[in-house]
């Protein structure tokens, strides 16, 4: 149909509504920006839009000195703070650091999560002796906990550690247990026809149908594992990235702040990531709506 | 080949509104390799005697045989095919016919291609059940069923939520199945037209608590056709057996 046809056909609409939002909306959907987003890069292009032009205005309002550098350093600053860290090879060693206490506090606090979720999930009787006090433990906040641990465990890693363990545990837990018991009861019906073994029950049927609540679950424990490394390791440490922003806000050096909060949203959303390339790998055969 | 005796007493269900009765007594021999099919008014029972027929329910008073074994609980020796295909949705095709059997067994394996072959699915083996049609995945579940070479198989309304081509066409291919296995089928349905194109016997029941009301034998042979004089009149015996109970409407 050519436009000057539609709009005769459909003059009343525009006038109706507001004009200006209408015309607005019918740019956003133009064929032009549907194909400039098209396709892997053009995904990239759009998730990284509204942050590049937020760095575009940041930048401007630095060199313009609406921002003071001890408050609000410029990009270009930040980049060159990164970028010193990285020669001396200061940041690599705080990531690496930063890395593996979450990476063993995750998977410390995520297989007893994923563990009790399963067995509580299986047995009605291990979920009356465990779920009420799990649910009890679960609603203690981090912080909270934060100075009996370094009571208990010292300033050390093991305090680090368990800390994030303890946080990355209730999300699998809560996850996994709920992904057990919504089994379809139906498909339990077939499994008993056709004989299933416990093993098969478990292996065939229930992990399976687990899957997309134990992935989510996976997701959330990430997330808040790398929550747990920032209380870590803002209440004392030596190193980690943590301790970077930590020790850079005493001698108030900002950019260097701004590196730390960098990293860690880039590892965050990394990890995050990868549990999504799983997600879509693992959950091939699930028939919902993709958007 | 496998028969099936049927004693039922009682069975009842316990509501909010106190028991309510579902069946009366039943009594019913089965022969082996036959193909018997139930009809009778919805939410009368029909279902519930398959469920206990398969071992699924086993709250009731009398007894099922098969081959002279009590049925005490569910099994792959008495096949059921539920009216939903109910497949595993995170196992392709061959996966779900094999389900808890190791495809890697050349045994299974060997016998996995042939009963797709059966159902005609080839090419399809590696697909996942939300590619499939419902006539398709009615079929993966008949496979599966057969894959166990159950004594009896059992299937409650396994075409009724198809279109009425699918049915037409899965009901010839059951009865293929069932000529070239020799299974004893009792399938339940609420179709008449279904009842004849099947069955060897049918069984009509009456309204809940269901009872048999006939058991009509059909000696047509086999492929037959809906237009023929002798099914039209096996066709009209049983709507008229279907009026009498006073539930039979012309909607139905």
């Amino acid at each position: 149909m050519n436009p000057s046809n539609q709009d005769a056909v459909y003059p009343a609409v525009g006038m109706s509504r507001n004009a200006a939002s209408d015309r607005a909306v019918t740019r956003l959907s133009h064929p032009r920006f549907q194909r400039a987003f098209a396709g892997r890069g053009g995904k990239l292009l759009q998730g990284a839009s509204l942050p590049l032009v937020v760095l575009a205005l940041w930048q401007v309002a630095s060199s313009l000195g609406w921002a003071p550098e001890t408050l609000l350093p410029s990009p270009v600053n930040i980049v060159r703070a990164l970028a010193d860290l990285v020669s001396t090879g200061e940041l690599v060693h705080d990531i690496e650091i930063s890395l593996l206490r979450a990476l063993f506090g995750f998977l410390l606090g995520g297989t007893l999560g994923f563990a009790f979720g399963m067995a509580a999930g299986l047995s009605k009787h291990f979920e009356g002796f465990t779920d009420p006090t799990i649910q009890m433990v679960r609603t203690i906040p981090h912080l909270a906990i934060t100075p009996l641990f370094i009571l208990w465990f010292g300033l050390g890693e093991w305090s680090k550690v368990l800390l994030i363990a303890l946080g990355a545990f209730f999300p699998l837990y809560v996850n996994t247990f709920t992904g057990i018991r919504n089994v379809d009861a139906k498909l339990f019906e077939v499994a008993r026809i056709l004989e299933f073994n416990r093993l098969h029950l478990v292996t065939r049927l229930m992990l399976p149908a687990a899957l997309p609540n134990i992935l989510l679950g996976l997701r959330l424990s990430l997330g808040v594992s790398w929550l747990g490394l920032v209380v870590a390791e803002l209440m004392g440490s030596s190193a980690g990235v943590g301790y970077l922003i930590e020790n850079a806000s005493q001698f108030s050096q900002t950019s260097v702040v701004f590196v730390g909060l960098l990293i860690f949203a880039a590892v965050g959303k990394l990890s995050d990531s990868l549990v999504r390339w799983l997600e879509r790998r693992l959950l091939r055969w699930r028939d919902s709506y993709g958007g | 080949m496998s028969a099936v005796t049927v004693e039922l007493e009682h069975k009842s269900f316990h509501s909010e509104h106190g028991e309510v009765q579902v069946l009366r007594p039943i009594q019913l021999q089965i022969h082996p390799g036959e193909f018997v099919t139930i009809i009778g008014p919805s939410g009368c029972g029909k279902s519930t005697l398959l469920k206990i027929l398969a071992g699924l329910d086993t709250e009731y008073r009398g007894s099922v045989w098969i081959d002279g074994q009590k049925v005490v609980r569910p099994g792959v020796q008495q096949g059921f095919v539920f009216q939903e295909h109910r497949l595993f949705p995170w196992m392709t095709v061959e996966q779900n016919i094999a389900a808890n059997l190791s495809l890697r067994d050349p045994q299974i394996r060997a016998k996995v291609d042939q009963l797709t072959e059966l159902v005609r699915l080839k090419g399809f083996e590696r697909a996942y059940p939300k590619r499939l049609s419902g006539g398709m995945s009615q079929r993966v579940a008949i496979a599966r069923a057969l894959l166990r070479d159950p004594k009896v198989l059992l299937l409650d309304e396994p075409f009724g939520a198809l279109d009425p081509f699918t049915r037409a066409h899965l009901q010839t291919a059951l009865l293929e199945v069932w000529m070239r296995k020799k299974i004893t089928m009792i399938l339940v349905t609420h179709d008449v037209d279904e009842a004849v194109v099947l069955a060897n016997r049918i069984v009509i029941m009456t309204p809940k608590p269901a009872a048999i009301q006939a058991v009509i034998p059909v000696d047509l042979p086999y492929p037959r056709q809906r237009v023929d004089g002798a099914f039209q009149e096996i066709r009209n015996q049983i709507l008229r057996a279907l009026s009498d109970q006073g539930v039979w409407t012309a909607a139905e």
